[in-house]
């Protein structure tokens, strides 16, 4: 470490990433320079991609790959790798990846970073670029036999499209893996109690253990980027983020847009709104956590009476609250560019009161919960050392939010990457070192003690502020058209991890493009790295602890 | 008091006359029931059998566990307290189609998924039943442009009740599933109609450039759904 440490340094400076040293590291492999307004892009040549990333990853030590944006110009296609650092995620860097209209090929990312593989084959999916070298070419969200590539601009949407049911295949016939062995096919899903949703795993089993897992999605893919590059940024894209985590994580979700186009935009955000934003986002993270730990259990001993149904409790007094903020149990469409839609409810010491007897029986909750959970032996013995994610895997696969946090990684954007009301509060970052099904829920309750403990501090806030300042809204125009060809890629931390949004403006009011990083594809990737060679409870329970939003997964 | 159980409740179940006990002879309390003494000594309904079934289905009703999008959150929040869909006699998912006779349809149904949930509808044993739950069951809701998306439920499945809101609030469903008892109840279920997307043989499907392109990748048993996007409302 002591050896890495200085030479990592020098692509840093006082401001950040000392772009230009990173120039020279790259030397001629770099065609061009692009300035995106979260970092500098250096556009490569389609064949060189794995020489440029190993350097980056390697030498100037961005060792997170956020998201691949794939996008179709009238002249050309492009790739963008947005690079960050696990140490400090506010070192960005972009790679751009421009391929001709007609070969639209590029090398493939996957030797540099696992987590590649699946973005590029959402890439190609959806917007038709090819990846040299992929080791898994196949589509990923869009049915195998789906003709055309709906992003890409000459799609035309009204063409028919034949989708196939495969049929159960026989479980115990001999050619599925390995004529050798003796292993067994096993569907989970897309319609099963332990998906958490529309997930179909493709498993192979020999006895009991997991030889293979293949996490098959897009049962639930319906257009999200597409619709919101249909809306207008003022208005008509903010109800969609509510609808992509839906556990709910509507205000974090719609944090993680405002946050992007109020940068692309260059609005402010009064101070008093962004404590409400805080306030709202923290309790969507309690309920989002709530269910997550409810399912999990049900997951794991199928408790439907007492545990699951405590959390839904929780969950339904966490969800007055919001309601009495926003007007909505769950699709709250509560923030705007510039501020959020409405102030607090009247009477303010009603709604005041209210949370704080929340945030006042919630210790006993938390100490009901590790009386039930953690402290329960059958749960122990389920969840301590299975699903085991080291930290160097869960760097490679993209994993961020709880799921890294419990592997240990020190990753949590509302520090790192300051934005609301965050860096004047007082709070801890959780982690845990356990690695294990146990440390992923361990987080998400530790967490939630967090969250109670920046609500209260809210609440303070908002109870003592000025009547005259309480200004919800800064000016906005009545249509946002942002200058063409800036793009952006911000990133908040939602409850399952880093949620980011690129947008790229073409001087109407509409993006030309708007991808989705979401957490849950990143996380989801850790499945086979964590339950093969384990037994097939062990992946259920894996899966459970991963809390992922099929919604979020799919977009 | 209220909190305290009735005399009716609490008290003896003996007849309360003379004449009743005469007519229905030596029996052991235990099996006077206050449904026999409503009775009296003849302890028939007269009812018409198929009447008398419909009650009993919209009595008791398995759900199935089905979770697609969105509103299966509010789904489950139905089902637990607060809530509690159990208080009308329909509260306890069944995890496998072939126990359940109502489906609940919480959420966006895309290309992917419109086959599966075809042939989880189709292992279901008669009589079943259909609750569309929110916009996007119905309509396609918020992402009815998409170039994914099923325009609603009733393309591929018949339905019998409609829950508009996105997603609706648990009153909304418990009003809607409500609503299904009464009608199951009274005998009157929607009908059955040939639906736009239906499964078929691969090679049953009418030859044009689309399936001869597709021909060398899936055989012609294959089940498969053809969607004519052009002709969805």
């Amino acid at each position: 470490m002591s050896l890495e440490r200085p030479k990592r340094q020098q692509y840093v400076t006082e401001e950040g990433v000392d772009y230009d040293a990173i120039e020279r590291l790259l030397g001629e492999h770099v065609l061009g320079r692009e300035t995106h307004l979260n970092a500098e892009g250096f556009v490569i040549r389609p064949d060189e991609v794995q020489d440029v990333l190993f350097a980056l990853r390697d030498e100037a030590g961005f060792d997170h790959l956020s998201v691949v944006t794939a996008q179709e110009y009238a002249d050309r296609y492009e790739s963008i790798y947005h690079l960050k650092k696990y140490d400090d995620p506010t070192q960005e860097v972009s790679v751009v990846v421009p391929t001709s209209k007609d070969d639209p090929v590029s090398q493939t990312a996957e030797p540099v970073y696992r987590t590649a593989d699946w973005h590029e084959r959402e890439a190609y999916d959806l917007v038709g670029i090819e990846y040299e070298g992929h080791p898994d070419p196949r589509r990923i969200l869009l049915p195998e036999t789906w003709q055309g590539h709906p992003l890409a601009l000459d799609y035309d949407q009204d063409r028919p499209q034949i989708v196939t049911l495969a049929e159960h295949q026989n479980p115990i016939a001999e050619d599925h893996y390995d004529s050798d062995t003796e292993t067994m096919f096993l569907n989970i899903g897309p319609h099963h109690p332990a998906t958490h949703g529309v997930l179909h795993l493709k498993t192979v089993l020999d006895g009991e253990q997991v030889v293979d897992v293949d996490p098959d999605i897009g049962y639930l893919h319906r257009c999200e980027e597409q619709m919101a590059q249909n809306g207008t940024y003022r208005h008509q894209i903010m109800p969609y983020p509510d609808r992509w985590d839906y556990a709910p994580g509507g205000l974090m979700n719609e944090w993680g847009y405002a946050r992007a186009a109020e940068d692309l935009a260059d609005i402010d955000v009064p101070e008093y709104a962004q404590v409400i934003r805080t306030m709202g986002a923290e309790l969507c993270r309690i309920c989002s956590h709530m269910l997550a730990l409810g399912t999990f259990c049900l997951d794991i001993y199928g408790d439907f009476t007492a545990i699951f149904m405590y959390a839904m409790r929780d969950r339904e007094k966490v969800q007055n609250l919001l309601e009495d903020l926003t007007g909505s149990r769950m699709m709250f469409n509560y923030l705007r560019l510039g501020g959020v839609a409405w102030d607090l409810p009247e009477p303010r010491e009603e709604f005041f009161e209210k949370t704080r007897d929340f945030l006042d029986d919630l210790p006993e909750a938390t100490q009901e919960y590790h009386d039930l959970i953690t402290s329960n032996e059958i749960f122990q013995i389920r969840t301590v050392d299975t699903g085991v994610l080291d930290p160097e895997t869960a760097k490679q696969y993209g994993a961020t939010g709880p799921v890294a946090r419990a592997s240990g990684i020190d990753y949590d954007l509302r520090r790192d990457d300051p934005y609301g009301y965050y860096p004047e509060l007082d709070w801890d970052v959780v982690t845990e070192d356990g690695r294990d099904n146990y440390a992923r829920l361990l987080v998400r309750m530790r967490e939630v003690e967090q969250s109670a403990r920046i609500i209260e501090q809210c609440i303070d806030l908002l109870e003592d502020w000025p009547e005259e300042d309480r200004e919800i809204q800064s000016n906005v125009p009545r249509t946002l058209r942002p200058d063409p060809d800036t793009e952006i890629y911000r990133a908040v931390e939602a409850a399952k991890g880093e949620l980011g949004i690129y947008i790229r403006a073409d001087g109407t009011d509409k993006p030309a493009r708007f991808k989705i990083r979401s957490p849950c594809f990143s996380n989801l990737h850790t499945l086979p790295e964590m339950s093969e060679g384990e037994y097939v409870a062990d992946l259920v329970a894996s899966l459970g602890s991963l809390d992922i939003i099929l919604g979020e997964v799919d977009r | 008091m209220s909190d305290t159980p009735s005399e009716t409740i609490t008290g003896s179940t003996d007849p309360m006359s003379k004449t009743r006990e005469a007519r229905m002879g030596e029996v052991d309390s235990r099996f006077n029931s206050r449904l026999r003494e409503a009775f009296g000594s003849s302890p028939f309904i007269l009812t018409k059998f198929d009447q008398f079934m419909n009650w009993v289905r919209g009595s008791s009703m398995f759900m199935l566990q089905f979770g697609i999008a969105c509103c299966s959150l509010e789904m489950m929040h139905t089902y637990a307290v607060k809530h509690d869909l159990d208080r009308f006699g329909s509260g306890v998912p069944r995890a496998s189609p072939r126990q359940a006779d109502t489906i609940i349809i919480p959420g966006t149904i895309v290309s992917k998924f419109a086959p599966r949930m075809k042939r989880v509808y189709d292992q279901m044993a008669e009589p079943k039943f259909v609750v569309n739950m929110g916009s996007c069951a119905i309509s396609g809701g918020p992402f009815q442009e998409g170039y994914n998306v099923i325009k609603g439920a009733e393309e591929v499945i018949p339905v019998d009740i409609h829950v508009p809101g996105c997603p609706p609030r648990p009153e909304a469903l418990v009003y809607g599933v409500v609503k299904l008892q009464e009608r199951i109840a009274q005998g009157e279920s929607s009908p059955v109609t040939v639906k736009p997307y239906e499964l078929e043989q691969f090679g049953d499907l009418e030859r044009d450039e689309l399936v001869d392109k597709l021909a060398s990748q899936i055989d012609t048993d294959d089940l498969v759904m053809r969607y004519n996007w052009a002709d969805s409302p």
